[in-house]
Formats: C-alpha cells, structure tokens, sequence
C-alpha cells in the first residue's frame, strides 16, 4: 500500500512540476527530448577510466537545475532504484581489475597520517583501473537519470508524446503510452483500495497469500477490461474512430532552436575537450 | 531485469534500439491489420493494469519473502503477441520516465529484454501451440511457467551480453551467466505461478477473454508459425551479436570513430605556447602532482588543474545561472 501510495505521490509531483508556467517548461518538447537523448550518448560514450570528463557533463543538469527553479532534493530521491543496480554491477571491477592505472596526490601531512612511502613528487596513493571504472559508472548512473528527471519535471508526458509524433514514431504507440498514463493513476488508485481491503482482513501478514493470488488480481483485471469497454464506449460517443486527433500545434521559437544550438555545442565541446583541466591549467598559468 | 543508461554503451544501445523498432514495426502494421478499434482503450487499460499490479507483494510460501508480476506474458495471454508488445513499450516507457525504471537510452535493450520474448516467444511458441487443441487448468499454468522461466532466462542472458558488449563491467562472462541465471529462474517461477493463478481465474470466469484459445478466431488473424518465430529469433541473434561485437569491438565509441574520420586521431592534443607555459608552472607549482594514466593516453586524471578548473567551471555557470534569472526578474518586473 505503502508502495502505491508513493508512486502516487511522485507521479503528482512529477505532473504538477511540469505543468508549471516556468521558463524551461516553455521551451519546445522536442529540443528538451532530443538534447536530453544526446545528453546521455555523451556520457555514456565517455571511456570507463574519464571520471573526469565524465564529471565535466555534470555542468548540463546543474545549470538546469538553477534555470528551472527545480528541487535537487526530489532528484536525488528517484536515484534509489538506479543506484543500487550500477553499484551491484561495478562493485566486482575493483576486484578483476587491479593494476594501478594513475596516481593521486594528497598533502604531506595526510601522507605521514596514512603511513605512505614517499614518492619523488611527493605523496600519491594508487588508483586501480576497477576503482575508477567503478566510480564512473556511478557518475554516470546519475547524471542519466538526473536529465531524465529533468526532462520529466519540465515536460508533461503529453508533451513529450507530441515531441514523439515529430519524430514519426508510430502513432499506435504513442496513443497507448498517452492511454497507459491516463489510467495509470486510477488503476493504482483502485488496486491501493483492494489492497488496504486485503490488509484489513489479514492483520499482520505480508504480501497476498498464495490462495489468493488468481482471485485477487483477477478480478482487477476483469474489472480492468470492463473498465477498457466503457472506456471505448465514452471514446465512440465522443467521435472515436480508431485514431486521436492531433493536439494543438507547439511552435518552435527561435529562442528554442538556440537553446538546442548553444547546448548541443557545449555537448560536443565537454565530450571532446578536457575542458575543466585546460580552464584549470590557464588559471594556474595566471597565478 | 531493467537496464539504466549507465550500463549501456552507445553502440549497444543503437543496436538493441534498431532491434525492438524492427519488432515494434512489425507489431503496429499487425495491429492495423487486425482493424479494431476497441483494442486501442484495452490496450491502453491493460497496460496501467500491468503497472498497477506490479506494485503488489505476493507471499511465496514457506520463504518469508514476495514476488511481483513483470506482465509480458500475462499481457501477450490477454492481447496477444502484437498487441501486447505495443503494450509493454509504453510501460516500460512510462517506468522509465516517470520512476527512472530503466532508461530512456536504455529502453531499446529494456524493450527486447522484458517485452520481445515475453509477448513473442512466450505468446507465439509457448502459449499459442499449448492451448490450440484445448485450455486446460494445467495446461494454463504449465503453459505460464514455462513461458515466464524462458522468457526471463533469455532475458537475464541478454542483460548480461548487452553489459557486457558495453564494456562497463569486469565481472567475466561466466561468473556474471552464473549470477544472473539462477536469481532469474527463482523470479521466473514465481512470476509463472502468478500469471497461471490469473489466467486460471480469467478461464474460469471469463473464458473468451484469453488470446490464442481453440475457440479464439484471432489465431487466424495472428498467423505468424512456430517455424518463423524461431528463424526471425535466429536471425535477431545473428544480427544483435555481429552488430554489437562488431561496434564494441572495432568502434567502441562512435564519437571517437568519428572524430578519427574527421581528424585523423581519436583524440585531440592541445598544443600552443599557453598550452605550454601552464604545462610547465603546473609542473612547478603543482600541488596535487599530476600522474598520466599508464594505459591510457588520456591525461586527465585527478590533477590539481582538473580539479581547479572544475571549480571555475561549475563556478562560472551557477554565477551565470543566477545572472540570467536576476535579469530575468528584473525584466519581469519592469514588464
């Protein structure tokens, strides 16, 4: 129960933030879907031992998230599910992959702390190949999932649907993921109900019993399809004939092809170029 | 079994996007064909009911711990094998985007992995063949086990390749088979035993709601034989192994093949007098000492300039931020 309703809660918060009148909800669903695609082609195209370059793409979500006004707090929270899986993954690397592949350097007094042999350059502790390959994957696990919140908070799925159409993907597969979504809040709505009736009668016990598995969820289901018929009926007297009719047209603005440009450019710019390090060498030059 | 962006590498999630869209085309021209309206809601409904029900704990009895229902098979029993798939796409999607349950780069893997052998394989070579002649309880649920147990081990087995050909783990191909295989046949069952509870409660109340039974007309309109299923899967394999060991192996980055195409190198050297001077005053000066990869070319490591210039970087762009919304504000106000 406790499960439906938090998925309740987010998809309200996620509908309620992107049906906002802010600046980034403005801009053209398909330059946030498209950037937000190439986005993650970046990062995850970033060889397994760039922590740095990796961490260089982190400049998109963070300025982002200032623009938009956005929660960082409410990102962070969808990064359960993701995390844990890129942890059970990369967390052997450290093990198969051993050999030393840089050295990092710490502060003479951390150095003597740490009981280190002193090095011609000073104080270094060998990183292995696994350790890094295994703190990029999970930089990378977040930054995705960090643009896809972005692009889910600043876009209604409507939207994001239309952007979808653009890209003539098929529209019997845009219809559904608009119909999945419409139904989605009251179907968990009306399965959170049968559980809490469940739980009311079976005081203390976790899960549904084996008994009753079939009956349980097969009386959601067949109210479902009852659901889907009258459903199909409301669509028919409304004028339904097998396909919806396109929304309202979403004009591409100037600014919007900007926005694309300027971005897709920074992209291309961080991927390639070890931007952080040369900013950093030029200060160090000035100093 | 959802696979996030993090995992997989570009080519690999092209290559596995390029495969569901195959099956995806295939579906939504089959389901054209069949011309029925009324498919469009159910479909619709069926699909927030898959999600729903994922939600709900099931008691496996005598281990203390729960189950859930992932539907593909549940889906492709109830809508079929076309109709199902379309289905699955648009709830993986949402999971996807709205839970951050998988990946939007990711999905492609995600769509072959959990929905193109639960609705295809287990529809049209475990399911529709067993109930042809007759729909029997046992047939029902020797029919869902089955079905669920292939369909997750074939998928199980996918994830690992795909992570693999990704090259983001260096977990070796046997250890990571042996991980992956028996935690999904433990999951495959109890998801079999699931979805036979529920479609021997659908059979008994409502019979001709099941897809692909003797009585059913659609598997006529359906007609897609064991034969071909079994050479389409065959020839999906060929295709997903050459064309992702083929990019992982030769191009494991497209951007760095392409970057070859147009410079001639895969990477690019800064070079110059500025280049110069802060190479050496970092030498000099530096903190942090500054250590190349010893495998690699590629000399960002965790230098002291990569860590100031970072600072600078991410320094500059929240300044920025706050800039543009000050006068942002101030416009707002004047306006």
């Amino acid at each position: 129960m406790n499960k439906i309703n938090s998925a309740l809660h987010e998809m309200e918060h996620v509908s309620q933030m992107a049906e906002q009148n802010q600046w980034m909800n403005r801009i053209h669903p398909l330059v946030k879907f498209l950037l937000t695609l190439m986005y993650m082609i970046m990062v995850v195209s970033f060889d397994k031992y760039h922590l740095a370059g990796i961490c260089s793409m982190a400049v998109y979500p963070l300025m982002i998230f200032l623009l938009g006004d956005i929660s960082f707090g409410e990102a962070l929270h969808r990064l359960r599910i993701v995390l844990p899986v890129v942890c059970i993954v990369g967390i052997f690397n450290p093990f198969f992959d051993r050999e030393i592949v840089t050295y990092l350097g710490v502060p003479a007094f951390l150095g003597e702390l740490l009981h280190l042999t002193p090095k011609d350059a000073g104080y270094v502790i060998g990183i292995s190949g696994g350790v890094l390959s295994m703190l990029s994957l999970m930089v990378k696990g977040i930054l995705t999932v960090l643009a896809s919140y972005l692009l889910i908070v600043t876009t209604t799925i409507d939207k994001i649907c239309y952007a979808m159409r653009m890209l003539h993907i098929p529209r019997a597969i845009v219809t559904q993921i608009m119909l999945i979504y419409r139904y989605v809040t009251v179907l968990l709505r009306e399965t959170g109900r049968v559980i809490q009736a469940y739980e009311l009668r079976s005081p203390g016990q976790k899960g549904i019993r084996i008994d009753a598995w079939g009956s349980l969820v097969g009386m959601l289901l067949l109210r479902s399809m009852d659901r889907a018929d009258d459903v199909y009926a409301s669509m028919c007297l409304r004028g339904f004939h097998g396909e919806f009719p396109a929304g309202a047209k979403i004009r591409m603005r100037g600014s919007d092809l900007v926005f694309l440009a300027v971005w897709a450019a920074l992209f291309v710019l961080f991927r390639i170029f070890p931007v952080f390090q040369i900013v950093g060498q030029i200060f160090v030059s000035w100093g | 079994m959802h696979m996030a962006d993090a995992l997989v590498a570009p080519a690999v999630a092209a290559t596995m996007y390029a495969c569901s869209t195959v099956a995806a085309g295939y579906s939504v021209k089959k389901v054209r064909l069949e011309n029925d309206p009324r498919k469009v809601p159910v479909m619709g409904v069926m699909g927030a009911f898959v999600f729903a029900t994922q939600m709900i704990n099931f008691t496996i009895p005598g281990t203390g711990s729960s189950g859930h229902l992932c539907g593909g098979m549940l889906l492709s029993a109830m809508l079929g094998p076309f109709a199902g798939f379309l289905t699955m796409i648009g709830v993986l999607l949402i999971q996807c985007l709205l839970f951050a349950d998988g990946g939007l780069l990711a999905l492609g893997c995600n769509v072959w992995n959990m929905a193109f052998y639960g609705c295809f394989l287990g529809a049209l070579c475990i399911w529709r063949p067993m109930m042809r002649k007759s729909v029997t309880k046992g047939k029902i649920i020797a029919a869902s086990v089955i079905g669920c147990v292939l369909t997750l081990q074939l998928g199980a087995f996918s994830v690992t390749l795909e992570t693999l050909a990704s090259g983001i783990t260096e977990l070796p191909f046997l250890a990571f088979v042996a991980t992956m295989q028996p935690i999904h046949l433990a999951i495959g069952c109890v998801e079999g035993l699931i979805t036979a509870a529920v479609l021997c409660f659908v059979h008994e109340a409502r019979p001709e709601l099941l897809w692909g039974t003797g009585e059913n007309k659609e598997i006529k309109e359906g007609r897609f034989s064991f034969k071909t299923t079994v050479l389409a899967l065959v020839a999906a394999a060929v295709v997903i192994g050459g064309g992702v060991s083929l990019f992982a192996s030769a191009n494991p980055d497209g951007l760095e093949w392409s970057m070859e195409q147009v410079a001639g190198t895969s990477e690019l050297e800064a070079s110059g007098q500025v280049y110069d001077t802060a190479d050496s005053i970092q030498t000099t000066l530096a903190v942090l000492p500054d250590y190349a990869f010893k495998n690699s070319e590629s000399a960002v490591g965790t230098s002291f300039s990569g860590i100031v210039g970072g600072a600078i970087v991410l320094g500059v762009c929240v300044g920025a931020c706050y800039l543009f919304k000050f006068f942002r504000k101030k416009n707002q106000g004047t306006a």
